[in-house]
């Protein structure tokens, strides 16, 4: 009766395990028809023509180069905002703040609380916040009226962006601080180095692959998200590249959702529009690739050293 | 011989003295602060956000030409719209007699929400145990960064692929009338969600100390049935906080549901049918509204609630997460 | 428990003479082959520095009760004991390390030049480079042999190239580690044997000329040849540093200091010229710890 009880609990046990790889394989498979339907459909766009020109006849042909030049512009952007910030508040988290300190918890709840923010919220805040008080008072205080910044720009949208990335750059830019070894700080304090001589000297060199780790997640979490930037800056077709900071500017994403949802000829603007998915996936596939390739490369170096 | 010693005191401009320069305390001081305040702007964020979302959307209770229109009975209760048909829940902001009850949105929200979790769940938690519990080294080092892969897929390209893709599948599978519905807005909301389930549910299972399952293997059980009966039951409160972080990451979503669900406010139990959420009726009308009318602050107010709703089931999550975090790191985090 | 009474010089005693005193003996320089009681009549008598009724407290607990030592200037004082009794907490209280603890208290004094350092207002940036540390793990930074020995120079404030490389020089040849290294001064020190290192961290103390240097078993993770090298450097140094060494090894003590205090459980049981501890120790559990019945 043993034989039987254990003949039942290994076809039971068959089933058990099949599923979880079926589940595995169901995800895996799942991404496979996602990029693969993309890559199929969108492959013959990638030409040299296509990234350099505008594009022309209706978005029917042409290219999307000011689309990929606001993105690299509207990320930069952000990117200066957001790295020191992120990178000055994890050190401060992490370096100077004491244990128990309550302004430490307080900083780190409100981090956890921005990282689950609608991304929509974000779009909601840019303009009451940015646009309409931050840049609407610019107007009328500054300027007497005269409409230049309380209206959708490029830096309203980075900075929404950047408020919207805080939480990757902190948490990346902590954990390379937590890996910094405690003797370090002990040999230079013991040197006779100041606490911030310490950090700047010894510190922060030693993080930076993990920083660059953060600053890249970032960059790619920006690239890719359209609702905090419909109202705060991007546009679906504009004559222009932008050159100032109040400028409006197209944007890979923001082109990709407009052009699916509002084109009048779905059928004629489909190779542009596969195109346009491959290039943005092909964008953020690279950077969370480098990302990971960079945090390997980390924990490899850790391993050794120990 | 050589006075080495005093031409070295010299030329090292390192005082002998013991007490502390003005100047370099005054700037080491100056640094802490200006590090401190930088890392204030966090509190400050999450501040403004509430204080500016809200402030836009309290009009709804103050304002009366605002209540006229858009007011919380509008929004919650169910309204006669006209003297032929019985009280309705109708969102229409822009019409004739606008109408705002937000019940339809919210019910598109929790249809997309639930398909979405019905569709993530087993998949995140199962692929979870796969990798913790079963999976030789190799294939566990590569369905990581494939999971961390899929979870960078910008959510625009997902709604892409739901509108022109996943439609046209669903549609001839289940043979709904319409192409954008419930259905098809959830399955590419799974899509989203998946990633955090799984990483946290992995996490969860990862924490669960080797002592449980050795003695369970020495006790003659089976890999599976340690996995079923130990690990797991172990493992459920970070389970259960990873499906309440996805459950929220799937209410706050904007751009999937923006252009996969059809954006119709229709309330029925039906899952093929069309339907509008709380997130994309924001991106779809505010392009739309005139500055400080009705339908601008009854938007900002949909934000508020929004805000607020994912504000709650973050911060339950979130903390659960933290202290799963915490015992995997040794208590160092 | 009474520390050995050194003939203190009056406080008038100006620096010019002890730096003449100093340049004397870095001129006669001849290493010392004597035993430690026929050291005591030449170097300096002064103290450098002296610990007057300590307390020590992490948290509620008492690490060391009520210690009371003087240091005696060029000369080297070895701190022996059990491990866990205190000593390197008592090492770390002389440059301030331990303030980077949190919660932790101190009662009673420790003086430099007679000035005490726990008072306010003291630089804690200045009171390092007069009073400097090697740690028992070696631990050099992932940088180039050059940068490690010049750190403490930089943050010093010395910028001048030159000026910086005779340093940098000088410390590695204090460190008896110039030649085996001078031809890679700029590779990495992290490729070094653990000898080497050890020696590295040495370098990097000298570099910024103390006056007085804290080993905290520096040789502990090191093979004999290492350890033997590192010995007679620090006999080498007595002669231009005041050393205070914490060591677990007792025949090392024997060999390498003047002074000798016994710790026991966060107390001073006996502090004497080292001759008096091994051969005729005063307390009974000098006696035992010293002839190995316990520890």
């Amino acid at each position: 009766m043993m034989q039987m009880a254990r003949g039942a609990i290994h076809i039971k046990g068959f089933v058990f395990k099949g599923l979880t790889i079926a589940a595995t394989a169901v995800i895996v498979a799942m991404l496979v028809l996602v990029v693969g339907n993309i890559v199929l459909n969108g492959h013959q766009q990638l030409s040299w023509g296509f990234f350099v020109k505008a594009p022309e006849m209706g978005m029917t042909a042409g290219g999307i180069f000011p689309a990929i030049f606001g993105t690299v512009a509207l990320v930069l952007l952000m990117t200066i905002a957001v790295v020191p910030l992120g990178v000055l508040t994890a050190v401060y988290l992490h370096e100077y703040a004491k244990p128990d300190s309550r302004v430490a918890r307080l900083i780190r709840v409100a981090v956890g609380n921005l990282a689950g923010v609608p991304s929509i919220v974000f779009g909601l805040f840019g303009l009451g916040f940015f646009i309409h008080f931050i840049g609407g008072g610019i107007d009328k205080f500054l300027l007497g009226g005269e409409v230049a910044w309380g209206q959708p720009a490029i830096i309203w949208a980075s900075l929404t962006l950047a408020v919207l990335t805080l939480p990757v750059v902190i948490v990346s830019t902590e954990e390379a601080l937590r890996a910094v070894p405690d003797d370090y700080r002990e040999a230079s304090l013991a040197l006779g180095g100041t606490k911030w001589q310490t950090i700047r000297k010894i510190v922060l060199p030693h993080s930076v692959p993990g920083i660059l780790t953060g600053s890249i997640l970032a960059v790619s979490r920006g690239a890719g998200e359209v609702a905090p930037i419909m109202f705060t800056g991007a546009a679906y077709f504009l004559p222009y590249l932008p050159t100032k900071l109040n400028d409006q500017f197209m944007e890979l994403g923001y082109h990709i959702f407009v052009m699916s949802t509002q084109s009048p000829d779905i059928e004629g603007t489909k190779p542009i529009l596969y195109g346009t998915v491959l290039v943005l996936l092909i964008l953020t596939f690279v950077l969370n690739l480098l990302a990971i390739l960079i945090r390997s490369r980390i924990r490899m170096a850790q391993r050794r050293a120990r | 011989m050589e006075t080495e010693t005093v031409a070295t005191e010299e030329e090292k401009r390192i005082p002998a003295d013991l007490g502390r320069r003005r100047s370099e305390r005054i700037k080491e001081w100056l640094v802490e602060k200006f590090i401190l305040l930088n890392a204030m702007v966090a509190i400050g964020a999450i501040v403004l956000i509430f204080v500016f979302v809200g402030k836009e959307a309290l009009p709804v209770f103050t304002s009366p030409e605002v209540k006229e229109e858009a007011s919380l009975s509008e929004f919650f209760l169910p309204q006669k719209y006209s003297p032929e048909k019985s009280p309705d829940f109708i969102w229409q902001p822009v019409s004739e007699r606008p109408k705002y009850s937000i019940i339809p949105l919210i019910v598109g929200t929790l249809k997309a929400t639930l398909v979405a979790m019905l569709f993530a769940a087993p998949l995140g938690v199962a692929a979870a145990i796969y990798t913790s519990e079963f999976a030789p080294g190799w294939v566990k080092e590569t369905i990581k960064p494939i999971i961390e892969l899929l979870a960078g897929i910008p959510s625009v390209v997902l709604g892409f692929f739901a509108l022109i893709v996943l439609a046209s599948m669903i549609q001839s599978i289940f043979d709904f009338t319409f192409r954008l519905n419930a259905v098809n807005a959830g399955i590419a909301l799974g899509l989203a969600v998946i990633p955090i389930i799984y990483t946290v549910s992995e996490d969860a299972l990862n924490a669960v100390p080797r002592q449980y399952r050795e003695a369970s293997l020495a006790l003659g059980a089976t890999r599976w049935q340690t996995a079923w009966t130990v690990a797991l039951p172990a493992a459920l409160p970070g389970v259960f906080a990873g499906m309440v972080l996805g459950f929220g990451r799937a209410v706050g979503e904007t751009m999937i549901v923006l252009m996969a669900s059809g954006n119709a406010a229709i309330i029925s139990w039906n899952l093929g049918e069309s339907i509008r959420a709380l997130s994309a009726s924001i991106a779809a009308e505010l392009g739309e509204v005139v500055f400080g009318s009705a339908h601008y602050h009854a938007l900002f107010f949909l934000g508020a609630l929004l805000f607020m709703v994912t504000f709650i089931i973050n911060l339950s999550g979130a903390a659960y997460v933290e202290r799963l975090r915490l015992k995997l790191t040794g208590g160092k985090g | 428990m009474k520390p050995a009474k050194d003939k203190v010089m009056s406080t008038a005693e100006d620096e010019k003479e002890s730096t003449d005193m100093l340049e004397e003996q870095r001129s006669s320089g001849e290493k010392t082959g004597m035993p430690p009681t026929a050291e005591k009549n030449r170097g300096s008598d002064r103290t450098k520095m002296s610990v007057e009724h300590l307390n020590f407290y992490y948290g509620e607990t008492l690490a060391l009760k009520d210690v009371n030592l003087s240091i005696r200037e060029n000369h080297i004082t070895g701190l022996i004991g059990p491990s866990g009794c205190g000593k390197s907490t008592f090492l770390r209280t002389l440059n301030r390390m331990n303030d980077i603890i949190p919660r932790t208290r101190l009662e009673g004094r420790v003086l430099l030049d007679g000035t005490d350092i726990y008072q306010q207002n003291i630089d804690l940036s200045v009171l390092r480079r007069r009073v400097g540390m090697v740690f028992q793990k070696s631990n050099p930074f992932p940088k180039s042999i050059f940068e490690n020995v010049a750190y403490g120079l930089k943050v010093g404030g010395l910028r001048d190239r030159t000026a910086l490389e005779e340093k940098v020089e000088k410390a590695l040849k204090d460190a008896a580690l110039w030649d085996e290294v001078r031809d890679k001064l700029h590779t990495s020190a992290l490729q070094l044997s653990g000898g080497q290192q050890q020696r590295v961290c040495i370098a990097r103390a000298l570099a910024i000329q103390p006056e007085v240097i804290l080993m905290d078993e520096p040789a502990s993770a090191l093979d004999p040849i290492s350890t033997a090298k590192i010995e007679e450097l620090i006999q080498d140094l007595k002669k231009d540093y005041t050393i205070v060494i914490v060591t677990h090894n007792m025949q090392q003590a024997a060999r390498a200091s003047d002074y000798t205090a016994f710790f026991l459980l966060g107390e001073v049981v006996e502090f004497d010229e080292t001759s008096n501890i091994f051969t005729n120790p005063k307390d009974k559990r000098t006696e035992d710890y010293v002839t190995g019945r316990f520890g």
